[in-house]
């Protein structure tokens, strides 16, 4: 690679939204779908509680929009770094 | 038109149609045959990889899991879906930056090792061929009972159509078939949880419908389900679960998910690397229309079930055998609902005869244990009858069943056979082989691969079903570990990674032997398969995290104590992180 310091930045630029993605996929799916469930009882959905809704449909509805997210926020700083496919 | 003939003519129309699709789509060049020329639009391989990944066991069996114990069972829900949050971020991007056609190709190039090549096929074989095994034998079940053959019979059609279109069409054939089959599988499953949703609940999207009220109690549905299975002495249907339990098969879930290389492989057949992002969100969205159908269907048709055995609720008689409806005739036949009057009353008593608090009151109204045994699987299939659809819905649901398994089949046939052409015969065996003799070495692998899967099909070994656990547990613990430090580590060098792999790979297996058997043979397990003998508790379903921990490990410490990787495979490393230079659709290499 030509240019270090720049790709070097990009990449830093990618962990980062991966790690955050990450941290927000755990939550909602181990955090709010399981472990803090009980925590979040008080919260009635429909007949039961939001850590139910969350382990049967809110964790799959984030995680598709985490993955849009990332796609469009990834395109964006392909871009800004020069590094797209154009 | 009776129903026979309705089975007939959908499922037929539906098979006419992935042939013609393989008939126009023929494969003409390796490129084409591994990855579809790269020129698979990412909406297209979305539809495409949900078909992929959505077996006979999400189509037929997942519901009726979660029917069977409710909340608990959600780890299939968030597992089978969740994976792909990590295959987005972590490694179709650059897999496709990568550019070639299978996945322990990469794990070769990257860990400049023919060892780890060859270790890669050896997981990726296992994985494939003990998921196949069970796609054939769903699709021969599914042909027994609505075509009225026989079960080798309806595997060897199932054959025959799968060898047209994969061996022909290759990739590029698979891809639009399996759109075709994702639009069929997604109907089959959608029209009769519309209909039930809105006879229950009266909301049209299922959904929606399972957090609505119940309309002919007026309760939300789910605490009116809470209240019949705990009358019968059932766990409450949204009561917790154990959390160590559900957070480790989870995760075992997503991370099974995540390796395995028939997923992985449809990431290769996209245009561009950023192609390769959008198309793991579709992938992701086709594949939660079905997601988040499944729960209610499988709420649903619990509730229906039970109100059809005691049509005056849960503390009045139970219905007169005599009395049965329909449909409970029909899966009679089959075996997998099975009637057996203990008390001798005539009536259908089904309620849990194993709580301890309920044996007074079963006493108390002359209940003489459960009587009726309804297996998970039959939940999906049958759900139109419950529900009372017409018969053109019934016919749809075996094309769909059977769509849903074919396309499975055909990509993880897809996977093996392009690991052993590609892999095995190109690049080991036979170095100097043409592109013309590779891509008939690719057919005639393809083909074996074929008749492999339906003779296992036929005599399915007794261990196929625990097969499964260790097809995820490797697909966490050696691939995918592999792939990611491949991409998010320059210093993990050739020995590291190979020996992670191994350890992972071992690990895994003796695990799993421990408890179900060597090479799963009954009877040879060295302590009995129950959870006072897990170590700390875990499943050996819900290994594969501690395999990929264990590999990860490994691969980490022997890479720091031994040479970095050489340069170029560094530069390898930068490359596959940057997606300029991915390469337009090519023809030859």
């Amino acid at each position: 690679m030509s240019d270090n310091s720049s790709s070097n930045a990009y990449w830093a630029a990618n962990k980062r939204i991966i790690y955050i993605s990450l941290v927000i996929w755990a939550v909602v799916s181990y955090g709010f779908g399981i472990i803090l469930r009980p925590m979040l009882s008080g919260i009635p959905v429909g007949g039961t509680d939001l850590g139910f809704w969350f382990a049967q449909q809110g964790s799959i509805i984030i995680f598709i929009a985490l993955i849009f997210y990332y796609a469009n926020y990834m395109n964006k700083i392909d871009r800004e770094f020069g590094v797209d496919e154009e | 038109m009776d129903q026979y003939t309705l089975n007939l003519l959908v499922v037929g129309a539906s098979f006419a149609l992935y042939v013609g699709i393989a008939i126009w789509s023929r494969a003409g060049t390796t490129a084409e045959f591994y990855a579809a020329n790269r020129g698979v639009n990412p909406v297209m391989n979305g539809m495409a990889t949900a078909a992929d990944w959505m077996s006979a066991a999400s189509f037929i069996s997942m519901a009726g899991l979660i029917a069977a114990v409710g909340y608990g069972n959600s780890t299939y829900l968030m597992g089978w879906t969740g994976g792909y949050v990590l295959l987005a971020l972590l490694l179709a991007p650059y897999l496709r930056k990568f550019g070639k056609f299978t996945v322990p190709q990469f794990i070769g190039d990257r860990f400049y090792s023919q060892s780890a090549r060859l270790v890669a096929v050896v997981c990726l074989i296992v994985i494939s061929v003990t998921y196949v095994i069970g796609q054939m034998t769903g699709a021969g079940v599914a042909f027994s009972r609505f075509l009225e053959v026989s079960v080798s019979t309806g595997l060897w059609i199932a054959a025959a159509v799968v060898f047209v279109y994969a061996v022909l069409g290759g990739m590029k054939g698979i891809t639009y078939t399996q759109v075709a089959q994702y639009v069929v599988l997604i109907v089959a499953y959608t029209i009769p949880a519309i209909f039930i949703s809105l006879q229950l609940t009266g909301n049209p999207i299922p959904g929606l419908g399972l957090f609505s009220e119940h309309s002919a109690s007026g309760q939300p549905l789910l605490q009116k389900l809470d209240q019949v299975v705990t009358d019968l002495g059932f766990n409450a249907y949204t009561a917790q679960g154990s959390m160590l339990n559900m957070t480790l098969f989870t995760l075992s879930l997503m991370i099974g998910t995540a390796g395995l290389p028939h997923v992985i492989i449809r990431f290769f057949t996209v245009p561009k690397v950023a192609d390769a992002r959008w198309s793991a969100g579709w992938a992701l969205v086709f594949i939660a229309l079905l997601y988040l159908t499944a729960p209610a269907v499988g709420a649903m048709a619990r509730l229906n079930i039970i109100d059809t055995i005691f049509p005056g609720g849960p503390k009045a008689e139970a219905v007169l055998y005599e009395e049965r409806p329909n449909w409970m005739k029909n899966w009679e036949v089959t075996g997998l609902l099975k009637f057996t009057d203990k008390n001798g009353d005539g009536r259908i008593q089904y309620y849990n005869d194993k709580a301890a608090g309920f044996a007074s009151e079963a006493q108390a109204r002359g209940w003489n244990g459960n009587e009726l045994d309804i297996n998970n699987d039959i939940l999906v299939l049958a759900n139109p009858e419950i529900a009372q659809l017409p018969g053109w819905v019934i016919a749809l649901i075996a094309a769909g069943g059977l769509a849903a398994a074919l396309s499975t089949a055909a990509g993880l046939l897809l996977a093996i056979s392009s690991a052993i052409s590609h892999d095995l015969i190109k690049d080991w065996l036979k170095p100097d082989i043409s592109e013309k003799g590779e891509l008939m070495a690719a057919r005639v692998s393809m083909g074996g691969a074929i008749l492999v899967a339906t003779l296992l099909g036929l005599n399915p070994p007794g261990f196929a079903a625990q097969t499964v656990a260790l097809a995820f547990g490797l697909a966490a613990a050696t691939i995918f570990p592999a792939l990611m430090m491949g991409i998010f580590s320059k210093r993990i060098n050739s020995l590291g990674a190979t020996l992670g792999m191994i350890v992972g790979l071992v690990a895994t297996c003796l695990y799993l032997f421990t408890y179900l058997g060597w090479f799963f043979i009954a009877g040879t397990n060295m302590l009995e398969n129950v959870p006072a003998n897990y170590l700390f508790g875990i499943p050996p379903t819900a290994f594969g995290p501690i395999g990929a921990v264990l590999n990860f490990a490994v691969a980490y410490f022997v890479s720091m104590a031994t040479a970095a990787p050489p340069q170029s495979v560094q530069d390898l490393v930068e490359s596959i992180r940057i997606p300029r230079g991915a390469g337009a659709a090519t023809g030859h290499h």
